[in-house]
């Protein structure tokens, strides 16, 4: 645990990359097998099955602590991490140990048997023996969540680094599911493995988004570009192979299952395909609202009325393996022919679909069609270079998304509350209103948008302007201007405005804006007629 | 009522004197020289001795007269007594007696000592004006040894690696007390002007500092190969500090307790060195008291408040306009 505390702190202490790898790599280099496959989980957001509950953990360290649950309670949005808020109330420790990574894990695996009070025992000794920095991230197996800003990218680069294996064959050998109590570092890392292959999915080629001052312009001739809608969806992944077929999304959840009506894949794709695409809830010609896909993530089984309620489609963009073979390396528009060559045949009806191309001439008319793009529930165009191949991960040059521009209202700050996190002495979370008659109607709450320094000068106001608290959320003097902007707009009865904006956030604050100048209700429900 | 807590400040009715006010008064009592404390455009001023250079500094020609650390003076029906706070050289914690009824304001304090400022001396009280900047049980300070043990770590290695040394510290008080901390064998300590301006009006009463040398516009990094440069928190992330590449960042405060707070700084490095008490400090300082009352004036006060009242005590919130420690100063001076 001391080595993996110690690679936890070297990748905390510094913002470089190259001394983050340099810290991983090193780290591969010299730590036990078993030490090394859970840390390529941990960092891959995989984790120990959670044989505590944080219920149970909170209320243990209070006691350990000396102090009410009500306190601890309280600490943890300030701290802004429970694993954390843990290390740091309880007493230092008493003892010490040398146990490794793995045999705590192990150690936290044979507690799922264990009584409660032999759970408690084994948690509250861990803690009376371990440094702060291990006590933290013994908390963080206890809890889950592991994220330290060490991307898969870069552990993968590490890995590479030192076991001297190629980074795109370990990149693909980490996809999928797989989970340490059921494999070996030889077997992810090192081993030839035929069956897992079988569910595989490519790592993802992501999109940079367009400088929005230089537009399109910088990236040469139109000719050398093919343009489609940014669908506002689940980005994934479509395999069938073998007797099967497998629904990745990008965040590498396998959710064959939650999408049923995709089986159909099976019955019109040869063995051997692999489709990068959109999933989107869809009905005849065009998608449905976010809201109705909303519907569906998160469920693992689907009841038969959502099925007909908010039916989903796979609009296909990229084809990366065709008949068995890794067509990664070739051009996107020979990729793309073979796409709509392979879903020729396959029925409108199939939930199954090539995402149209955008005919257009010159970076004038496409910047025309991007402007329709809300009509089409599209976020905006993407554009891919003809000739590119098809890459890992963020790499910038081949693939960009050109986003709408946002749409926008000009609303007053009624409420503040403190962030958390790294936010922790700052007011960052506003709810905004707008008029209706002379009452502010609240519509939304916005977190981001703002500079530094301007959550700096908001968070002295708030505290020289509060008019009545609410716990932790102040009510304030309803003075400010910010312009909000948002993706979208829906309908929404849970909410007292009456509708539910998508990705809110501060654009600017209006200095030059007297409160009564803000938009009203009735503008608000135009843009909802408009929009929604 | 010995204190009234009113718009402009903390008030004495007994005295008609204010303590620490924020909006201009007639006669004002100041703990110490911050700027949230000791604000420009009162009538007459009252402070230490050891407060007055960096007030005098701060605030150019005021009328202030000073009292040494345990003197009484008689300000109408009031008695009234400054005493060590442990918070900066000079700060003190103001005690007022009106008809046998003692209470006492804190100002800023903390309870561990260091190498500048007068520690901090408990008063016995009726009523005990306190801020809780740190009052949540996840701040509990290292001890001052082991914080100038890593930073002086962290210096020596980013100096063998030919890397500079940013270390961002508020200019009155931390930033001296991190020069106090420092091995100067290790190399060359250079400072952002805010900071020797401190420096110079300290050292000119007595205290002693080592060797700093300030940062000018002909100041050249290569000239200073190894050096620590010690620069308020917000001239860290300014075109100021980009002339020294490469380097690496470091703050010195009390919120590097906290990792998300590190983190949105982009710090390499945070150093957990505050100048006001930690939970068990408060909780120390309010105890040796033995006060009923206990006003909390700014920090987590809602928290602390309903701590302290399940701890028997008559806590208030007392809204303010103090600041208690920030990691923003805003290039002062």
């Amino acid at each position: 645990m001391k080595r993996f505390a110690a690679l936890y702190s070297a990748v905390d202490q510094t913002t470089r990359t190259s001394k983050k790898v340099a810290a991983l790599a090193a780290y591969f280099a010299s730590a036990p097998d078993d030490d090394k496959l859970w840390t390529i989980a941990l960092f891959a957001g995989r984790r120990p099955r959670r044989a505590i509950t944080t219920t149970r953990l909170r209320e243990w360290a209070a006691e350990r602590a000396g102090i009410p649950l009500w306190l601890f309670e309280e600490c943890y949005p300030i701290v802004g991490d429970l694993a954390e808020t843990i290390a740091l109330v309880l007493p230092a420790p008493a003892a010490t140990h040398d146990d490794g990574l793995s045999t705590w894990i192990a150690r936290l695996r044979d507690l799922d048997s264990a009584d409660e009070a032999a759970r408690k025992a084994a948690i509250l000794d861990a803690w009376s023996r371990m440094q702060p920095v291990e006590r933290l991230v013994f908390n963080k197996l206890l809890t889950g969540g592991f994220r330290v800003g060490v991307s898969r990218k870069l552990m993968t680069r590490a890995l590479a680094r030192a076991t001297g294996r190629d980074e795109a064959e370990l990149a693909h050998r980490l996809m999928g599911e797989w989970h340490p109590d059921t494999t070996t570092f030889h077997a992810l890392v090192e081993a030839p493995d035929p069956t897992a292959e079988l569910s595989r999915p490519y790592p993802f080629c992501l999109a940079h988004p367009i400088d929005e001052a230089a537009g399109p312009e910088s990236l040469g001739p139109p000719d050398d570009w093919i343009a489609e809608w940014k669908w506002d969806g689940i980005r994934g992944q479509l395999i069938r192979r073998g007797e099967d077929h497998f629904v990745w999304s990008r965040g590498e959840e396998l959710m064959t299952d939650r999408f049923p009506e995709l089986a159909r894949a099976r019955d019109y794709l040869p063995d051997g395909t692999v489709l990068d695409g959109e999933i989107l809830a869809w009905r005849g010609d065009a998608p449905l609202p976010f809201a109705a896909l909303q519907r569906r993530i998160g469920r693992k089984s689907v009841p038969k009325k959502l099925l007909t309620e908010a039916p989903v489609a796979f609009l296909a963009y990229d084809l990366l393996e065709e008949a068995g073979r890794d067509l990664r390396g070739l051009a996107f528009s020979n990729r793309r022919a073979r796409l709509e060559g392979l879903l020729q045949a396959v029925p409108e009806t199939a939930g199954l679909r090539p995402s149209p191309l955008l005919s257009f001439v010159g970076w004038q008319e496409l910047d025309r069609l991007r402007g329709g793009a809300r009509a089409h529930r599209a976020e905006g165009v993407m554009l891919k270079r003809r000739d590119s191949i098809y890459l890992v991960g963020r790499k910038k040059g081949d693939w960009w998304k050109w986003k709408l521009d946002p749409l926008t209202l000009d609303a007053v700050l009624i409420y503040a509350q403190q962030g958390h996190g790294r936010r922790a002495n700052l007011f960052t979370d506003f709810t905004f209103a707008v008029w209706h008659g002379t009452e502010l109607v609240p519509f939304t709450k916005a977190y981001s948008g703002l500079t530094d320094a301007e959550f700096r000068q908001i968070t002295q106001w708030v505290r020289r302007n509060t008019l009545q608290r609410f716990g932790p959320v102040r009510q304030v003097r309803p003075e400010h201007v910010f312009e909000i902007a948002f993706e979208g707009i829906q309908r929404s009865p849970r909410h007292k405005s009456g509708v539910a904006l998508r990705f809110p956030r501060m654009a600017r604050w209006r200095h030059d804006k007297p409160p009564a100048e803000a938009n009203t209700l009735d503008d608000l429900h135009q843009m909802l007629d408009q929009y929604g | 009522m010995v204190l009234e807590f009113t718009e402009r400040g903390i008030y004495c009715p007994a005295g008609d004197f204010h303590i620490d006010p924020w909006q201009p008064v007639d006669r004002a009592l100041i703990t110490h020289g911050h700027a949230d404390h000791a604000r420009p455009g009162h009538r007459h001023y009252l402070a230490t001795d050891g407060a007055a250079p960096v007030m005098r500094h701060r605030l150019g020609d005021i009328a202030l007269e000073t009292v040494a650390y345990g003197e009484t003076r008689q300000i109408g029906d009031a008695r009234v007594s400054f005493h060590p706070a442990g918070h900066v050289p000079g700060s003190a914690q103001v005690r007022v007696e009106v008809k046998g009824a003692v209470w006492v304001v804190s100002g800023d304090y903390k309870l561990a000592t260091d190498r500048l400022s007068t520690p901090f001396e408990p008063l016995r009280c009726h009523g005990f004006v306190t801020e809780c900047t740190f009052g949540l049980p996840v701040f509990d300070w290292p001890d001052e040894a082991e914080v100038a043990r890593e930073i002086n770590g962290w210096w020596a290695g980013n100096a063998a690696a030919g890397r500079f040394c940013l270390l961002g510290a508020y200019a009155l008080g931390k930033a001296q007390r991190v020069l106090s901390l420092l091995d100067p064998d290790i190399g060359p300590i250079l400072t952002h002007g805010a900071v020797e301006n401190t420096n110079a009006v300290l050292r000119a009463q007595g205290l002693s500092l080592p060797a700093t040398r300030q940062v000018t516009p002909e100041t050249r990094a290569a000239d200073h190969p190894g050096a620590l440069v010690v620069a308020p928190p917000g001239a860290l992330s300014t075109s100021w500090a980009r002339r020294f590449r490469p380097a690496s960042t470091g703050y010195a405060s009390g919120w590097m307790r906290l990792r998300g707070v590190r983190r949105r700084r982009a710090a390499d490095r945070g150093f957990v060195l505050s100048d006001h008490a930690d939970w068990a400090g408060l909780n120390r300082a309010i105890a040796q008291t033995g006060a009923e009352t206990v006003c909390v004036t700014h920090g987590y006060t809602d928290i602390f408040a309903k701590w302290l009242g399940e701890q028997g005590y008559d806590a208030r919130i007392v809204p303010t306009e103090f600041t208690g420690e920030t990691l923003d100063e805003a290039g002062e001076q």
